[in-house]
């Protein structure tokens, strides 16, 4: 080899597969702002409309809150009542999900399968479903909530599960422990921590959930955003979003720290 | 050997804690339940509900695909086009937020944690909400969907991006200083080199959520296949109803597969 050879720079790696890719998301971005009819012009042209609206909002209706207070502690229960359901019927359906536990493939896979389709539709679609079959008020949102629920914290309970230390199993099963037994003693110890903090998560999610499952009429605050909105009173509407915003901060902090200590 | 069967003591615990926490967590529970009052569930229940199952399974076939373009196919691609275009706005814009919450990038805490209170508060306000809101700007469709998507999206997006910012390694910056480059050039050789996975791979996870959130936002008038379901609900269509949640499921079930599969490749 003579030195100059070994000076040579190596050719850069083919560069079309690169370009390929931007040509494609190129046209993707471009179909897709011609399917929702959306341009920059229409945006400026309807910027002066966002100002006057914010405008309209920005001293936001004080003396509303009083109002608002009621419909906001029903929304706070609705989480609590559908976190809870929701938690005490994933505990089964975890169980049944878990590959340690069960070792049968025809059943956990199957149960996988109902809870990713559970977790496909939105919450604000069960709501809507739900308010179809049960009628206007806070049940439809509690139940919607409790079906979200399941999928959250089953899914993420039953990861919990099957990551746990196989050690204290083995044991319980080498002295003859039951499943029960072996459930009991051996996995609720290890992932009880995990389960009240994903519950604890799933909390949070569902307050923000509840406060515009009203929008579809199922309870909560969310009935005051159509009200309000609906007579163009923007400064009550602003008041709502505050309210909401300082609910939701205030219970993420709790939560948060509850987690913390947890693991 | 007498002592086979000695007794291990128990751990003590701090009783009155848990005593604290179980009466805390009773209360919450008797103002729940006292509140609510007893469901009223309205006679017809049972047989809507059963109504909405046999239309899960017997649906309208022939709506998948009709002459005129208001049919479930047309619905989809305008959900998934409001996904898209939306997740494409919050990925720019959030970027400069995320450098600006990122707690490496800038000295003194005061920058930073004032960015994360920003991305908290565009996180907190309901999309829903925000696309009321630009429905009233740039009037009902697709493109007051789009937009309120653009903007939530930032929230979540601009949180995990700077948390990404915020892991990087600190060697190869260190080391373009050192050789005398300016900021823009840490920051196009350095930084954005170790960051672009990660962004993409949340990008690809936020997109996933849109989706989602896409499907509803017709419900308020926003575009997307929202619009129909509604309109099937109110007028008591069940087998539209089931075709349009199958319609759904499998949509949203597919773009879950070929994100994860490209969010693997990424990272």
């Amino acid at each position: 080899m003579n030195p100059e050879q070994k000076r040579t720079i190596p050719p850069s790696p083919s560069k079309i597969k690169g370009y390929i890719t931007a040509i494609l998301f190129i046209i993707l971005i471009w179909g897709s702002s011609v399917k929702t009819e959306s341009s920059i012009g229409e945006f400026i042209v309807g910027f002066p409309n966002i100002m006057d609206l914010l405008g309209q909002m920005f001293p936001p209706n004080w003396g509303y809150f009083n109002n608002i207070t009621d419909a906001m502690l029903e929304t706070i229960r609705m989480a609590v009542i559908g976190t809870t359901f929701g938690a005490i019927l994933s505990i089964p359906v975890t169980l049944f999900s878990a590959s340690n536990l069960v070792q049968n493939a025809w059943i956990f896979y199957p149960v996988r399968f109902i809870l990713n389709l559970i977790r496909t539709i939105p919450d604000l679609l069960l709501a809507a479903i739900f308010v179809a079959i049960f009628g206007l008020g806070s049940l439809p949102g509690i139940l919607s909530l409790t079906v979200f629920s399941i999928g959250i914290i089953a899914k993420l309970t039953y990861e919990a599960i099957e990551s746990i230390d196989q050690g204290p199993l083995e044991a319980m099963t080498a002295v003859g422990a039951n499943k029960i037994q072996l459930i009991v003693f051996g996995v609720i110890p290890q992932v009880l921590a995990y389960f009240i903090s994903y519950i604890l998560y799933t909390f949070e999610i569902n307050v923000r959930a509840a406060a515009v499952l009203g929008l579809v009429g199922a309870g909560g605050i969310g009935l005051f955003y159509n009200k309000t909105l609906g007579f163009l009173e923007y400064d009550k509407a602003s008041s709502i979003i505050l309210y909401t915003l300082v609910v939701v901060l205030f219970i993420d902090f709790i939560s948060t720290k509850l987690r913390e200590k947890l693991i | 050997m007498s002592e086979t069967t000695r007794i291990i003591p128990k751990p003590k615990k701090n009783k009155i804690g848990l005593w604290f926490i179980y009466s805390a967590l009773l209360l919450i529970y008797i103002w729940a339940f006292s509140g609510m009052g007893l469901p009223e569930i309205k006679q017809t229940a049972g047989q809507i509900s059963k109504a909405i199952f046999s239309g899960i399974f017997h649906p309208d076939w022939n709506y998948i695909s009709e002459p005129g373009g208001e049919d479930l196919l047309h619905g989809l691609l305008d959900t998934l086009a409001i996904a898209i275009l939306g997740t494409f706005i919050s990925a720019f814009l959030c970027i400069p937020f995320a450098f600006w919450s990122a707690a490496n990038m800038s000295k003194g805490r005061a920058i930073p944690s004032f960015g994360k209170f920003a991305l908290s508060f565009i996180r907190t306000f309901p999309e829903l909400v925000m696309a009321i809101m630009f429905i009233k700007a740039v009037g009902p469709g697709s493109f007051a969907g789009v937009l309120a998507l653009g903007l939530h999206s930032i929230g979540m997006l601009g949180k995990l991006f700077s948390e990404e910012i915020e892991n990087m390694d600190s060697g190869p910056t260190e080391a373009l200083i050192a050789t005398g480059a300016n900021r823009i050039q840490t920051l196009w050789f350095a930084i954005i080199p170790q960051v672009i996975p990660g962004f993409l791979s949340y990008t690809l996870y936020r997109f996933e959520i849109n989706v989602r959130s896409a499907t509803i936002l017709g419900v308020i008038g926003a575009g997307g296949i929202g619009t129909p379901l509604i309109f099937a609900l109110t007028s008591r269509d069940w087998n539209r109803v089931g075709i349009i949640l199958i319609g759904i499921i499998v949509m949203v079930t597919m773009i879950d597969l070929i994100s994860g599969y490209l969010r693997k490749k990424f990272i």
